[in-house]
């Protein structure tokens, strides 16, 4: 039995300590976002933010994760409510089938916490693990660049206050 | 003044003039003659091309380019212990490159270290090792670099601290450590060994990055091949010394420098990817040669080492799991959780992970460069078929990464504990983020170059 | 070569395109035909299979509205669309509507959603529909409010008199009322009064996906659902000789270990535990190999030295048109992988012999039949429901998961189950797009003109579908399997290994040969394009090759060949768009390509200009920008569509550059992303800029899957033109380039 930290939730898991976070995150506390996508660490479907950090949930076991805080794009915002990149990739519509996109939200979401105005060089090499196979490449990076000029403003806005710390 | 005070002040000032002559003379080099940039027609697409292979196999292109900057356009800044030096612009532009140099220019700086300027140039720069290719070779880089297309590029300021910001120090360095000539044949050895110890200790500069260096910066003349330091990666020792669970040869060398990876060894990662990623386009017949000669530098292993060797190998087939040791649980349960579900597979390199009792990372002395991976993982090279490890910085802490290695350590390695694990952990996650950002990358990947290898 | 006036469609349907839209315009908004009488009273799209209307929409009398498409939502934004359409012609706000997909219990049996289709069957057979359903329900409150029609008018969901009153569809409907069946011809909204077609509508599907909403397949979690995985075969054909499952069925969580033949799965309580004891089963299993694959070095030889059947599928002969300057050259395509970021996935569930699986097949239909064939089952008694998967890009594993799940489901009656296959087997298992082969020779007159064309290529099928149940995996490895169906050419217009074989473009001497090659060494089926891709891949990359001879410029020299008036726009403009010049010269290591296509010579228009950079010292490309022109017809979201052709370009770039499948003596040896790399971000181009010409009224054309061949012949060209150096062989990987360069 072990208490995990999800989206500023404490959370009783009984899994076998080995479990992938990917898994728990599906199955036991039933958030979808997080996506299985190779479970080999090698797409980014599956990433989430622990501590303030990107992490391909799908090879980071559970037993590493005692005392930390796990991000998932569920906690960011709603559809009522939604975080500054959510309403970002909803604005720009950047999504095809959208397996990929969950993903590709909180790698950006990582990025624009530690760095608020960055360049699109850096947006493209801070989005490198993460796969996309429509195509949508184009829109994910203008939406993220519209999420960081969102968060530039957001700080007056109710949807500003559910933005992820 | 008296006149035995006189004289001796007589004699100090000549002393001081001569030895500022003298020191002059050391150090001032003349300017050489700007040449309008020969067109790149004129160079015979022969020559053109042998230099391409040459610069190659010194890896030219590695140091003298930035990620995101255009080849051989510089920016690349070298970490030293005595400041960052950026490296320059060796694209034929006349403004920021070598556009304006003659070919005895080129020959200088590859021989003495010495730029059209007449500027000593630092020794980061491996002109120490350089200044033992041929004036042929000299011809044939020089045709090639001056065929490449210009970029503008200014170079960029070193940040060195006074005295060594002064270009005039870097003579007294030279003075003691640069052995000017080219490189001499053994005539008791074969043509390939002559060959390859001609491209290693000149154009492939190995003892570069693989040999300690004194206070003053340069190789440790007899600790040569004993293992040094490039950015914030540990380059074995690749002598008598080599750390690796199994000895090395020419063939198994050959391969891992030709490939990018063996199967008894790992994937050349870190610093090195790029280094093979150049090397498994130069003919085979030189990167023999360099596996032949540095065969003989490892030398043959004694029979305990053969021995050890023969047993990871056999333990490699059939990973057999014994209890951990109680101090290290921890590490236990993160690497049968994170690490054994892509390393205990059995999947052949290059594509699954390597076996870690063949692992030369975990065995070293030093621990820095299994920290490196563990954080970093292996990235993929875009658009070539590439192994690709997760890095674990974000998911592990510090004490967990520790952990992990040390259990590593005591299970893969039969050499004493490493220590200052956590210190070295700490260095390497802030060191790692200037080396990922800045190197430009290989850009051929570790793979079966007939691309028939079983899953 | 077809008829320059697209709209004649006498002779499109006299020459047996039966999948063409029956779509009959009135007066009121005939572009520049006449209206021509309709041949057969049939209405039109697929309200010609499923005529009663309410089989496509639905009104409650408290007003709720649903919509019903037999497609399936694969991320290209139908729902949305569909909801546009209908919207419009109902004249309700847009949110009051709700679209079901494909359903075999619910919908219309629309076949697949493939083959961009959806737009013209589907999309036509709401519209029309919706425009009847309209006219049904103002009839009705003329009746009740006795008045004449004409003093009537529809808004946001109810007829409104001239006097004022006022009744909701809802009020009106009564009854059977919707269920007759649509007329053949209906009185579509005009164009020009559109509120919400042609609008960039936001997908109604996009803020559950972006706020961890259930979405797909994957998300699905019923109670007391089981996590199941399959242990597949290690290659194609390999025996099951033994396994001792008595260990895996003691493991943590397992309740069911499956054996059936050489298929063999396991069912545990947890996904982690069925992932364990997946790879447990997977050590235990002996499987004997029997696979002989080609070489994968030289598939134009294997490709073009097996036994195929010939056919003629284009001649044209004018000996007047006399050649003077020949040129030949072959293109070859490689196995190429649909390469779906979420492994195939499906839930089944079997309740009183009543089999129900949640999939996101393509085909719910076709994928049912096969399944109830291969449980030996009445087909009323297995029901197939689409929910969303990842983008599937044609026959990926998605209908054989769901065959997976629904025989598992059948030893746990009950019980539902979840399969989810594992990376490595979607990359292993699923049906590949096929490799290709095509020759082209052709020859210059004197004036610079093509006098003559030769085409032949050499492909399999490209689609094992509808195959019965001998189509599955499950059922080929079932202790009594049943046989994969020998495999059919697609036929002409559409065409599968030909399709888009016949270029567009008017010459006066054409032989165009289809070598239809039945054995597949690989398994393969349809990929987004099917041949579409390599076709146009190897017409315009040969046309510039001629154009190259010629000394002519590529725009010009395609403009000069093509009668096309709609096509002839397309180029333009996207030549426009892209500021190209004729003579112009790239800066250093940087060159232009072009290209265009009509898909199948029916669907879509796209016209793709490129610029491309070519790193002389290593040879990797770097497509700078691109420029895009699409004539889709009447669009319905101009949003989607430019999302589909961006979309289409990065999809392309990555198959042309990067992708082949690779295999030994025995195995398939690409099964994951290390070994099948695909595009990442730092490949994106500066900048994708898609030009979209409007047609307002005319039919909706299928744009899915026009954007792929332009692409990958502009790319190929702008190569060319950065180097010098012609590449035919795909992909055109950094090596290739660098060996070309180097030479």
């Amino acid at each position: 039995m072990m208490t995990l930290k999800v989206n500023g939730q404490d959370h009783q898991i009984d899994a076998d300590p080995d479990t992938p976070l990917l898994y728990v995150l599906r199955d036991d506390i039933k958030l979808n976002a997080a996506k299985f996508g190779c479970g080999l660490g090698q797409c980014g479907s599956c990433t989430v933010i622990i501590d303030g950090k990107a992490v391909l949930s799908c090879v980071t076991p559970l037993l590493l994760l005692e005392g930390k805080q796990v991000t998932t794009l569920e906690g960011l915002g709603t559809v009522e409510a939604p975080a500054p990149i959510q309403r970002a990739f909803m604005e720009e519509q950047a999504a095809q089938c959208g397996y990929c996109i969950a993903g590709m939200m909180m790698r950006a979401q990582a990025l624009l916490q530690r760095n608020s105005k960055p360049t699109d060089e850096q947006i493209r090499a801070e989005l490198e693990p993460n796969l996309c196979r429509c195509g949508t490449h184009m829109r994910i990076l203008r939406a993220v660049h519209r999420a960081a000029r969102l968060m530039d403003t957001a700080d007056a806005s109710p949807a500003g206050t559910r933005s992820a710390r | 003044m008296t006149g035995s005070s006189r004289i001796i002040a007589s004699v100090v000032v000549v002393i001081l003039i001569a030895g500022a002559v003298v020191g002059f003379a050391v150090a001032w080099r003349p300017a050489i003659a700007a040449i309008e940039p020969p067109a790149p027609q004129s160079f015979d697409p022969a020559l053109v091309k042998r230099g391409r292979d040459l610069a190659a196999i010194g890896n030219c292109n590695d140091c003298h380019t930035v990620r995101g900057g255009k080849s051989f356009a510089g920016g690349l800044p070298v970490p030293t212990p005595f400041g960052i030096i950026f490296s320059s612009n060796i694209t034929p532009d006349p403004e920021t490159g070598i556009g304006r140099w003659p070919e005895t220019a080129f020959r200088r700086a590859m021989r003495s270290g010495v730029d059209r300027d007449g500027r000593h140039l630092y020794p980061t720069f491996p002109y120490d090792h350089f200044t033992n290719v041929t004036d042929a070779d000299d011809q044939a880089l020089y045709a090639y670099l001056m065929t490449r297309p210009p970029v503008h590029a200014p170079a960029r300021a070193n940040r060195l601290s006074f005295p060594l910001d002064q270009r005039v120090v870097v003579a007294g360095w030279k003075l003691l450590f640069l052995h000017r000539g080219s490189y001499q044949p053994d005539s008791t050895k074969s043509a390939e060994w002559n060959r390859g110890a001609y491209l290693v200790e000149g154009l492939a500069h190995c003892g570069a990055c693989h040999t300690p260096r004194n206070a003053l910066g340069a190789e440790r003349a007899t600790a040569q091949f004993a293992g040094g330091d490039v950015d914030s990666w540990k380059a074995y020792a690749i002598n008598g010394q080599s750390p690796a669970p199994v000895p090395w040869d020419a063939e198994a060398l050959f391969s891992y420098l030709r490939q990018g990876w063996q199967p008894d060894h790992g994937v050349a990662r870190g610093p090195m990817a790029e280094v093979v990623s150049n090397l498994s386009s130069v003919s085979e017949s030189d990167v023999h040669a360099i596996a032949t000669y540095m065969a003989g530098v490892f030398g043959t292993p004694t029979p305990e080492r053969k021995r050890r060797g023969e047993e990871v190998l056999a333990q490699a087939q059939k990973p057999e799991l014994k209890s951990p040791a109680p101090a290290n649980q921890a590490g236990a349960s993160i690497y049968a959780a994170a690490c054994a579900t892509c390393h205990e597979t059995g999947r052949p390199l290059p594509y699954g992970g390597v076996n870690l009792g063949l692992s030369t990372a975990i065995s070293d002395p030093d621990p820095r460069n299994a920290a490196n991976i563990v954080l970093s993982g292996v990235r993929e090279v875009e658009g070539e078929r590439s192994p690709i490890m997760p890095g674990f910085a974000a998911s592990m802490d510090d004490s967990q990464v520790a952990a992990l290695l040390n259990y590593l350590r005591a299970r893969f390695s039969n050499q004493p504990a490493w220590t200052g694990v956590e210190k070295t952990v700490e260095d390497a996650r802030r060191t790692q983020t200037v080396f990922l950002q800045t190197s430009p990358g290989p850009h051929n990947s570790p793979a079966d170059p007939t691309q028939r290898d079983k899953p | 070569m077809t008829d320059p006036v697209i709209l004649d469609r006498r002779s499109v349907l006299a020459g047996g395109g039966a999948l063409i839209v029956s779509f009959s315009l009135t007066d009121a908004f005939a572009q520049d035909q006449a209206p021509a009488p309709a041949p057969a009273p049939s209405p039109p799209g697929s309200l010609k299979k499923t005529p009663m209307l309410d089989s496509w929409i639905r009104i409650d009398a408290d007003g709720s509205m649903t919509v019903f498409t037999g497609k399936a939502e694969l991320g290209q934004g139908f729902k949305t669309a569909f909801q546009q359409i209908a919207a419009e012609e109902l004249d309700v706000p847009f949110g009051s509507l709700t679209v079901v997909t494909a359903d075999t219990g619910r919908t219309a049996n629309e076949g697949y959603t493939a083959g961009s289709h959806s737009m013209q069957d589907s999309g036509t057979a709401i519209q029309n529909a919706a425009a009847q359903v309209r006219e049904l329900l103002v009839a009705e409150a003329a009746r009740r409010l006795d008045l004449p029609v004409e003093n009537l008018r529809t808004e946001n969901g109810a007829v409104i008199a001239s006097d004022g009153r006022r009744l909701s569809y809802g009020e009106l409907v009564a009854g059977d009322m919707l269920h007759v069946k649509a007329q053949a011809t209906s009185r579509l909204k005009d164009p020009a009064t559109f509120k919400v077609m042609g609008q960039p509508v936001p997908r109604v599907d996009i803020p559950g996906k972006v706020t961890g909403g259930a979405a797909y397949v994957q998300d699905m979690r019923l109670s007391g659902m089981v996590h199941a995985r399959i242990v597949r075969p290690p290659s194609y054909g390999a025996e099951l000789i033994d396994c001792d499952t008595s260990a895996v069925e003691k493991m943590p969580g397992v309740v069911k270990v499956v054996r059936d033949g050489n298929f063999l799965a396991v069912a545990a309580k947890g996904e982690f535990q069925a992932v364990k004891a997946m790879a447990a089963l997977a050590a235990a299993a002996k499987w004997k190999e029997t696979a002989h694959l080609p070489n994968q070095d030289d598939l134009l030889a294997v490709v073009t030295g097996l036994p195929s059947q010939d056919s003629t599928i284009f001649q044209r002969s004018n000996p007047a048109a006399v050649g003077q300057k020949t040129i030949e050259a072959t293109y070859t395509r490689p196995y190429q992988s649909h390469g779906s970021i979420g492994p195939s996935c499906a839930v089944a569930q079997s309740v009183d012999g009543a089999m129900t699986v949640w999939t996101h097949t393509q085909g719910v239909y076709p994928d049912r039949q096969a399944i109830a064939e291969m449980l030996r089952v009445p087909l009323p008694s297995v029901r197939l429901i689409h929910v969303e998967g990842s983008g599937c890009y044609g026959h990926n594993g998605a209908d054989d998961a769901a065959a997976d799940a629904a025989l598992i489901a059948r030893a746990m009656p009950g019980v539902p189950v979840r399969v989810q296959w594992m990376r490595e087997q979607e990359h292993s298992w699923e049906p590949f797009g096929p490799a290709m082969v095509t020759r082209l020779k052709a020859s210059l007159d004197s004036n610079g003109a093509i006098a003559d064309w030769n085409f032949e290529v050499w492909s399999n099928t490209h689609s094992m579908r509808p195959g019965g149940a001998g189509a599955l995996l499950a059922a080929q490895h079932m202790a009594q399997p049943f046989a994969p169906p020998p495999p059919k050419p697609l036929p002409l217009p559409e065409g599968g290994g030909d399709r888009n074989a016949i270029p567009l473009y008017t010459f006066p001497n054409a032989h165009i040969v289809h070598h239809f090659i039945p054995a597949m060494p690989l398994r393969i089926s349809a990929m987004r394009g099917l041949g579409a891709y390599h076709n146009v891949f190897s017409i315009e990359s040969f046309m510039d090759e001629l154009a190259t001879a010629a000394g002519a410029d590529p725009v010009e020299f395609r403009l000069k060949h093509l009668e096309d008036t709609r096509g002839r726009e397309v180029i333009a403009k996207a030549a426009e768009g892209f500021g190209w010049r004729k003579g112009q010269q790239a800066p250093q290591g940087r060159g232009y390509g072009f290209a265009f296509a009509r898909y199948k010579n029916l669907a879509a228009y796209c016209a793709i200009a490129t610029e491309i950079e070519v790193n002389s010292e290593t040879g990797r490309p770097r497509l700078v920008r691109a420029v895009a022109a699409v004539d889709s017809g009447q669009v319905v979201n101009p949003n989607g569509l430019t999302n589909q052709i961006e979309g289409a370009i990065m999809q392309s770039m990555s198959w042309t550059l990067y992708e082949a499948v690779t295999f030994d003596d025995t195995r398939i040896t690409s099964i994951d992303w290390q070994t099948y790399p695909i595009l990442r971000f730092n490949s994106a181009p500066d900048s994708i800029e898609v030009h979209i010409i409007n047609r307002p009224g005319l039919p909706f054309l299928g744009s899915g899957e026009t954007g792929q061949g332009p692409a990958a012949a502009s790319i190929a060209n702008a190569i060319a033109h950065a180097t010098g150096k012609r590449l035919r062989n795909l992909p055109l990987t950094r090596k290739r380039i660098k060996d070309a360069i180097d030479a």
